[in-house]
């Protein structure tokens, strides 16, 4: 077929008369091609980068940490079947008191080999130098922290080791892949600024920890195809004698985890999002082919009577649609590829690489050209089948008039009391249902879908709500070096400002239930405290178990262990007992996989005496700074954390950009009502133009005629913010199963508050769009009405 | 003779599409009086539908001067314009113009709700014989009587001023017949001033007054003796 036949022609200059409503259209098939692509291309950019990075600079398979391992262990993990390669090292959390900061931070400690660079887990040394084997006292700090505390080369930072104060000097900053998301101990968030990693040599630590010949961190990466479950089971048989807390694969390893999580959530996003506009794009294509019809019913029937064939006419008309959306679909591919672009160097924030490289395969391109397309097809099928099959010579009479009738609630009522324009308005809803259906639901997906992206930030706070006020309640959190005795709660209950000290006993083990096997830490608790606390899905306070076991929903899941089941758990440490606890209870937590217990059940699980891993403690807030100073002085505590910085940092960085964020959920969300709206309306003007000039001569006003045309769609819009709202509901719990990993799960929230704000959003674009329609009213062409025949 | 109800004073209206300028109106002056009913009669461009819609306040001239009732329309707003229409003017259009979605009935309260001391719409169509066909919608009725309940609805608000243009021209005689009596009994009941722009020569009979329009202009004014019944004019 010649490409610019008159057909053609006739098509092109169609478009651009329709410009108006081939935009509407055209935006909403950029937003859904634009984020698919943008989903697709940071994933792909996340994937890639990670890869690039994980290889360059050999990032491990199996992790495993120990309390203390004679070096020799090494050549026996070596003969492990399947382990290729085998690095030990040494690695502490320690406190540091940086002087900018008025409490805490923590800094990992992490040895690098004395003869050169670490074979696994690389550290990329942006600047500086590796430290100098006869100064132990020179470290390589991570790059995120030095940047949150201004430090630059040849600063130094005071590290408590042993619970003496030592001055860390920087030599260099650098990354490493083991670190590309960073969390401290015990937090939930990253806090760049209270938690820091720093590579040391290897002679300096043992020094340090009194690790002479020994190790305390062991890496391995793994021969080709060796499924990581056998190495980890041989080398917790190895490492048991040395206190092993078991080993664990990269998808428990918290920076992989996380990045891992990330992509689950884009992954879920290309699935859920882009399909709405999708199909509101095929709805607003049928509308608007089945309109174009309408009124080129006599030159089809001319066309017929030329010759052409049912296909032809058929196929002009699915073109029409494919060149309409063929703009969005180029809108969306550079709107694609500038969200991805954005959200990479959002990423770049979060996740420390060397740098993403912002992929966008030309799959995902592919993809989105397909399925916007089939969604195009879609909606111009039946419009371009009923043009195609039209007899020609019926087509060429004027199209029969539209019959109407009182509608069904007219005669229900009697209605006697509406007034002529009310009628109007009725019946034109009730003679085209359909229509009036898909317009609603247009309008609803609109509402849906803002729900459905602006409840995350109601689950934000949801989340920090129950978190930060209900169940983790304390000021801060101690861990210690080792297992103390309760006279450490004693001594931190005499630091300054402590107002409450509750004690706690974490415990490596694994659990066990069918054929399910997962490492986890028991939180032994106090019965009786309420610095931490486990609540169940309701909200509702969960006494800590005296005989039995807590798990938090993720666990349960991730074991498939429901309450009342029997679960074996091997403890890792210690006399290593096994034993078979019921699951008493279920606690709903949003981020990690738990179980806990009563502390003294823990104790004499262990058969030891009354024995705390750490603390959780209450602060009178006036003290805090007291504290602070104090409590870096104490010996054997491993790391200080305090909730309330942490809160404040988080905090800080979602106020950069929740404005923001929300400000593109809200046009683009509202792009689906604008151009629904305008497409409706433009429909109505088109179809109704000489009735509304005819009352416009007859004596109605401007806003009288308006009212009549838009009376309909402020009806629709009407009930469609209801339906919109219930849609959003479920759009929402789709989005936040689809979203929930075994790392963290967001919580459903949902306050009336988002229902209004996407109500407004959806009122002010849907307004926008009338108004730039109702402008037309003022140039209803009077005279031409007195002429013209339909 | 009675007041005038109308004076229009050297009327022009020149069309000016760019490139060329169409002198609808050159200089046009016409007095109307209470109750008149005028036909204007023309070939196709001669202006006098651009007159009807300068006199129904739909269009403005390009410069002379519109009375109504002694008190200028020219220069006013579209909002008084449309107050004028609304209170004032009743029209008929040739092609109907009815509310597809609103019966016989409801198509004349269209006009009745908003207007200020409105004849009943029942009534309205009961004087232009539709009274039986009341609850019907415009797609149930013949063109005559879709005609008939556009005059209903016209009249329904006692306009001073009837505008009429072609109102039989889709019609066929018998039911042309039936619309024109019903513009003539509206014209003698209610006293409402009436032009209509016809191309059929023999409703110039029942005018009192017949205004031959070309090129613009008025090219003759004739006074009608006796004003003939619709169902004498042959067609």
């Amino acid at each position: 077929m010649n490409l610019f036949s008159a057909l053609d022609r006739k098509l092109l200059r169609d478009l651009v008369h329709m410009r108006g409503q081939a935009l509407a259209v055209g935006v909403i098939i950029a937003c859904g091609v634009g984020i698919l692509i943008m989903a697709l291309g940071a994933l792909q950019s996340l994937q890639q980068s990670r890869e690039i990075y994980y290889e360059h600079y050999r990032f491990a398979d199996v992790f495993a940490d120990v309390k203390r391992a004679p070096e020799r262990l090494a050549s026996e993990i070596r003969q492990i079947d399947g382990v290729q390669q085998v690095e030990t090292r040494i690695s502490r959390i320690v406190t540091l008191d940086i002087a900018r900061l008025e409490e805490p931070a923590n800094g990992q400690l992490v040895s690098i080999p004395d003869d050169g660079a670490p074979v696994l887990n690389g550290v990329l040394l942006y600047e500086g130098r590796w430290p100098d084997l006869t100064r132990p006292d020179e470290a390589v700090v991570s790059k995120a922290f030095a940047e949150a505390n201004a430090l630059g080369i040849g600063d130094s930072v005071s590290a408590i080791i042993n619970g003496r104060a030592r001055d860390v000097t920087l030599v260099g900053i650098g990354d490493s892949p083991e670190y590309i998301y960073t969390l401290g101990p015990g937090a939930l968030l990253p806090d760049d600024e209270r938690f820091g990693v720093f590579w040391m040599r290897r002679r300096a630590l043992e020094a340090a920890f009194d690790l002479d010949g020994a190790f305390s961190s062991v890496s391995v990466t793994l021969a080709g195809n060796t499924q990581p479950e056998n190495v980890i089971a041989e080398l917790d048989i190895l490492l048991a004698p040395f206190a092993g807390v078991g080993a664990y694969a990269r998808d428990d390893q918290i920076s992989h985890a996380f990045i891992e999580s990330e992509m689950q959530q884009l992954r879920s996003m290309a699935r859920v999002i882009p399909p709405v506009f999708l199909v509101v794009s095929a709805i607003l294509i049928h509308a608007i082919l089945s309109r174009l019809i309408a009124t080129e019913r006599q030159q089809i029937g001319l066309l017929k009577a030329f010759g052409y064939t049912r296909a032809e006419i058929g196929w002009h008309y699915v073109k029409f649609a494919l060149v309409l959306s063929g703009g969005g679909v180029l809108a969306g591919f550079v709107m694609g590829w500038a969200l991805a672009g954005l959200l990479t160097h959002l990423y770049s924030d979060t996740f420390r690489f060397p740098d993403i490289i912002l992929t966008l395969a030309p799959a995902s391109f592919l993809i989105g050209a397909v399925a916007a397309f089939s969604a195009a097809i879609a909606g111009a099928l039946t419009s371009a089948l009923r043009a195609a099959s039209l007899a020609p010579a019926e087509a060429m009479s004027p199209a029969p008039p539209t019959i109407y009738r009182r509608g069904f609630f007219e005669r229900l009522s009697g209605a006697p009391n509406l007034d002529a324009p009310t009628r109007m308005i009725a019946r034109h809803l009730t003679r085209w249902p359909l229509r009036a259906g898909m317009t609603m639901f247009g309008i609803a997906a609109s509402v849906a879908l803002l729900v459905g992206t602006l409840f995350a930030f109601d689950s934000v706070d949801a989340m920090l709500d129950t978190r930060f006020n209900r169940t983790d309640a304390y000021d801060a959190a101690v861990n210690f070096v080792e297992p103390q005795g309760t006279d450490a709660l004693l001594e931190l209950g005499r630091l300054p400002g402590v107002l409450e000290v509750e004690g706690n006993r974490n415990i490596y083990v694994r659990l066990r239930h069918g054929s399910h096997d997962e490492r986890a830490v028991i939180v032994g608790l106090q019965p009786d405290g309420h610095q931490k606390q486990l609540l169940d899905a309701g909200g509702q306070i969960v006494p800590v178990p005296e005989r039995g076991l807590a798990l938090s929903n993720q666990m349960a899941s991730m074991i498939s262990a429901g309450r009342g089941d029997r679960v074996t758990v091997d403890v890792l440490e210690g006399r290593r007992p096994v034993v078979d606890v019921p699951v008493t209870a279920i606690v709903a937590e949003d981020i990690g996989a738990f179980a806990y217990m009563d502390i003294r059940q823990v104790n004499r699980l262990l058969g030891e005496r009354p024995t705390v891993t750490g603390a959780f403690l209450a602060i009178d807030p006036d003290q805090n700074k007291d504290f602070s100073e104090q409590v870096l002085a104490r010996p054997r505590i491993a790391s200080v954390s305090l909730q309330e910085p942490a809160i404040a940092a988080f905090e800080t960085t979602l106020e950069e950009t929740i404005y923001i964020m929300m400000a593109i959920y809200a046009l683009i969300g509202g792009s689906i009502a604008a151009g629904v709206v305008y497409n409706a309306a433009r429909i109505a003007m088109m179809e109704r133009g000489r009735e509304l000039a005819s009352l416009r001569v007859l004596g109605f006003t401007e806003g009288e005629v308006t009212h009549i045309l838009l009376g309909e769609l402020a009806i629709l819009i009407m009930i469609a913010l209801p339906v919109g709202a219930v849609f959003g509901l479920g759009f929402a719990n789709l989005i936040v199963s689809g979203m929930s990993t075994e790392l963290y799960r967001i919580p459903f929230a949902l306050q009336p508050s988002t229902y209004g704000l996407a109500g407004i959003i959806v009122l002010v674009a849907s307004i926008g769009s009338a108004i730039l329609v109702a402008r037309r009213v003022r140039d209803l062409d009077l005279i031409e009405v007195l002429k013209t025949r339909e | 003779m009675p007041p005038n109800l109308m004076t229009a004073r050297n009327l022009t209206k020149v069309y000016d599409t760019g490139e060329v300028k169409v002198h609808a109106l050159r200089g046009v002056d016409l007095d109307i009086a209470q109750g008149e009913l005028i036909v204007l009669l023309g070939p196709s461009g001669s202006g006098k539908s651009t007159l009807l819609n300068i006199l129904g306040g739909l269009d403005s001239p390009t410069s002379g001067e519109v009375l109504f009732q002694g008190k200028p329309l020219t220069g006013s707003s579209s909002a008084a314009l449309t107050r004028y229409r609304r209170q004032h003017v009743g029209f008929i259009f040739q092609f109907y113009n009815l509310v597809p979605s609103l019966t016989a009935r409801e198509n004349v309260s269209l006009v009745t709700e908003i207007a200020e001391d409105p004849i009943p719409a029942e009534e309205a169509l009961a004087l232009v014989g539709m009274s039986a066909r009341i609850d019907h919608f415009p797609a149930e009725l013949s063109g005559g009587e879709q005609q008939r309940v556009a005059v209903a609805r016209a009249i329904a608000k006692r306009p001073h001023l009837l505008l009429c243009d072609e109102p039989t021209g889709a019609l066929d005689s018998t039911t042309g017949v039936r619309v024109l009596e019903a513009l003539e009994h509206v014209n003698r009941a209610l006293g409402a001033t009436t032009l209509i722009i016809t191309h059929n020569v023999g409703i110039a009979d029942m005018a009192d007054r017949v205004i031959r329009f070309s090129d613009g202009m008025i090219a003759s004014t004739e006074n009608m003796g006796r004003r003939r019944k619709p169902s004498e004019i042959s067609w």
